[in-house]
């Protein structure tokens, strides 16, 4: 959901100037329309429909139309949830600190520093091959390597740094960051990569004319012009990381929780009206985060 | 085979219109036709069966169609899913293959049909532990979610469940087994006779419970009261302050890093036991299977308080009716005449028609298995590979001493909403 969001939050229409007569302003709508329908019966009704039962009740087999607040107060007024989020916005930060750092610099060094653009697509395309597999593989194959057992520990203990195996490598907040950062900085560097791939070199040509060393090309050229892409990166990131709930789960060994989580949970049970009054919550807490990086960063201009 | 043909005056209207393909199975619904195969290739029936691994297994639904012609599709699912499938897409499946806890939820919300218990054909071979629960005459009924308290609904078009045996059955069973802590030998260093073993502080770090609520809870309280911590009222149903000790003992142990890990898949349980991240966990019987099968010693290891039991069953999605309800029934019919019976019994479950079954296994395979007597030859799997060396006796020992533990029944108790936010609040810790 919170994926579609972001999507919708860069597709929105650009308002089309009445130059034409009437006849040109219906057939917009009627392009517009497809797009429309798709987003109202795919996105806006389910949406709807999950605050409208976050409202109901249910017992352990049922759930019963009404409209009740409990879930919500349930929800709101239990520190698991307020620990839940914070466990949540803390793999957030962490995750979305290091996938800029590492996607930014992955796609400088494909904007910037590879030559031809043979090569760069070439190195591009090598960046998504991971994304063949699905991703639950790819965050499972890390167990067998970080376990106790495993090959990190192994090498280290026969190479004679440690004596006893390390246990913070696997079923810890360690891994689930280790995994969601490999498994999102992707996320991140398409979007920066895109961005960069537009600057105007004759900018940097220019600044460096002017007498900028490299690190003043960077700071006052080259990061404020891929602030779009660092938003649009930021907003997957965000939103995946929020959602996240079987990363968490296998790379925890399910000792932490996330929201996801926590919804996840619920469902299992059949508790519908919960999960869904927690998701709602988690939805406006997204679209809140959305909602201040775009204010922070004008992305339309990019587009 | 030399049966006359009974005919039921009601389905037999029906019958007719429908035409010939479904006179067979009115034929045989009715109990008119007792030898197998009736098959039913002409008329390309297809059952849809969504339900738990544990017994979706693509070896049933190929011999179903060799014997009765009907094509089986098997969707299996975790138990969670299966009880939410059940529920809330009810046309999408035919053949409803969930576990009786989850039947507890499920059934109340009528997207399941009762069973004509008279189109049972082999309702009396069922054993006495669905109809009454006990396993003997004189055995006490286990605490939690007993299959025989769910297994009878009131009437036709009730979703109330019947103190007593009726002739509307809400599932057939068809599979259960005891379970209990699974071990591994080679690491625990020590001998493993209770469930309190997995908190002793020798295994910090090394010990797992299963992160499915209903069934974590449940492990939890055989822990809690093998430490003399709590003494439940029923471990299947606690009161709202058992759940707060019981959660607040789970928060107490976790923080002292006493968990390695919570798994909730079958191959999560398998990885943690093979690669040796935990020594002792609860673990699920082909799961202690899988680990040996990779030549990795582990045991599914008795304790003294007993075992946690589960048991599933066979239910009939509300829109079955006519030639598709027949086969249905035809199928359930099979199910329980043997051929499945002794396939789930050579995986270690029990089959709840075991006399049938007991004709479709070898001496030595009843023995071992259902006797607790060591194996006179190697124990092959349904799947054709070694389970254990000739001479190697079942964990446990034999299904009345296995059966005879149970403590408690897999259960969904009343105070499930409560149960759930605490166990959030588990992990959440």
């Amino acid at each position: 959901m919170a994926e579609i969001t972001a999507d919708n939050a860069i597709a929105e229409p650009v308002p089309v100037a009445k130059r034409r007569i009437r006849f040109d302003s219906a057939a917009s709508y009627l392009q517009a329309l497809p797009l429309a329908i798709i987003l109202g019966v795919f996105l806006v009704l389910p949406i709807a429909t999950i605050v409208m039962v976050s409202f109901w009740d249910y017992d352990s087999i049922r759930i019963i139309p009404d409209f009740i607040t409990l879930n919500y107060e349930e929800t709101l007024f239990s520190w698991i949830t307020w620990k839940t989020y914070l466990n949540t916005l803390k793999y957030t930060v962490i995750v979305w600190t290091l996938t800029m750092a590492i996607g930014f610099w992955v796609a400088y060094f494909l904007a910037f520093h590879i030559r031809t653009t043979t090569m760069q697509m070439v190195l591009f395309l090598i960046c998504t091959v991971p994304f063949l597999t699905s991703n639950i593989i790819r965050m499972i194959s890390w167990i067998p390597f970080l376990g106790r057992n495993g090959l990190i520990n192994s090498t280290l203990i026969q190479v004679g740094v440690i004596d006893a195996p390390l246990e913070f490598l696997l079923f810890s907040d360690f891994a689930v960051v280790l995994a969601m950062v490999h498994l999102y900085t992707l996320f991140m560097v398409v979007p920066v990569f895109n961005t960069m791939m537009r600057i105007d070199r004759s900018l940097i040509e220019a600044a460096r004319d002017a007498g900028a060393n490299a690190f003043q090309i960077l700071t006052n050229v080259i990061i404020p012009l891929s602030k779009p892409g660092l938003a649009i990166g930021t907003i997957f990131v965000v939103t995946l990381t929020m959602g996240d709930f079987i990363t968490v789960r296998f790379m925890s060994g399910g000792q932490s929780a996330s929201v996801g989580l926590m919804i996840a949970n619920q469902i299992s049970l059949l508790q519908y009206p919960a999960a869904a009054a927690n998701a709602v919550v988690l939805l406006v807490v997204v679209l809140l985060m959305v909602a201040g990086i775009l204010r922070v960063v004008n992305i339309r201009k990019e587009l | 085979m030399t049966k006359k043909i009974e005919t039921k005056s009601g389905v037999s209207r029906r019958s007719l219109l429908k035409g010939a393909a479904a006179v067979g199975g009115l034929a045989a619904g009715s109990g008119a036709i007792t030898g197998f195969p009736t098959v039913w290739s002409k008329t390309d029936i297809v059952l849809r069966q969504v339900g738990t691994g544990v017994s979706n297994i693509n070896a049933i639904a190929e011999k179903c169609k060799a014997d009765l012609g009907i094509t089986l599709q098997m969707t299996a699912l975790d138990s969670d899913a299966a009880a939410q499938r059940t529920v809330t897409q009810p046309d999408s499946y035919d053949i409803a293959d969930v576990e009786y806890w989850i039947c507890k939820k499920v059934f109340p919300a009528g997207t399941l049909q009762p069973m004509d218990v008279s189109k049972l054909k082999y309702f009396d071979k069922i054993v006495p532990l669905f109809i009454n629960g006990k396993l003997t005459p004189e055995s006490t009924i286990a605490q939690g979610t007993a299959p025989h308290t769910v297994g009878f609904v009131e009437g036709k078009d009730s979703t109330k469940f019947a103190k007593e045996p009726t002739n509307w059955m809400t599932m057939v069973p068809t599979i259960y087994n005891a379970d209990t802590l699974g071990i591994r030998p080679d690491l625990v260093g020590r001998e493993i006779t209770t469930w309190a073993d997995i908190m002793d502080p020798k295994f910090k770090g090394k010990t797992s419970i299963l992160n499915i609520p209903s069934i974590g809870i449940m492990d939890a309280a055989m822990i809690m009261e093998a430490m003399g911590n709590v003494k439940y009222g029923d471990k299947g149903n606690m009161t709202k302050a058992e759940l707060d000790k019981t959660i607040a003992f789970l928060i107490d142990a976790k923080k002292a890093g006493q968990f390695r890990a919570f798994w909730k898949s079958f191959d999560e349980s398998v990885n943690l036991m093979a690669s040796g991240e935990v020594v002792i966990q609860s673990m699920w019987s082909p799961a202690v299977a899988a680990v040996r099968s990779k030549g990795i010693a582990c045991k599914y290891q008795p304790l003294k308080e007993g075992y946690r039991a589960w048991g599933g069953g066979l239910g009939l999605a509300k829109h079955l009716e006519g030639a598709q309800l027949d086969a249905a029934y035809e199928y359930i019919n099979w199910y329980m005449s043997g051929w499945v019976g002794g396939y789930l019994n050579r995986q270690g479950y029990y089959s709840a028609c075991l006399e049938t079954a007991k004709g479709f296994m070898s001496e030595d395979e009843w023995g071992f298995w259902m006797e607790g007597k060591p194996a006179k030859s190697d124990i092959i799997s349904p799947e054709g590979k070694v389970m254990e060396k000739a001479g190697a006796t079942r964990d446990g020992g034999s299904y009345l001493q296995r059966l005879g533990g149970i403590a408690c029944w897999n259960s969904v108790m009343d105070e499930d909403r409560y149960m759930v936010r605490k166990w959030n609040e588990f992990i959440a810790a």
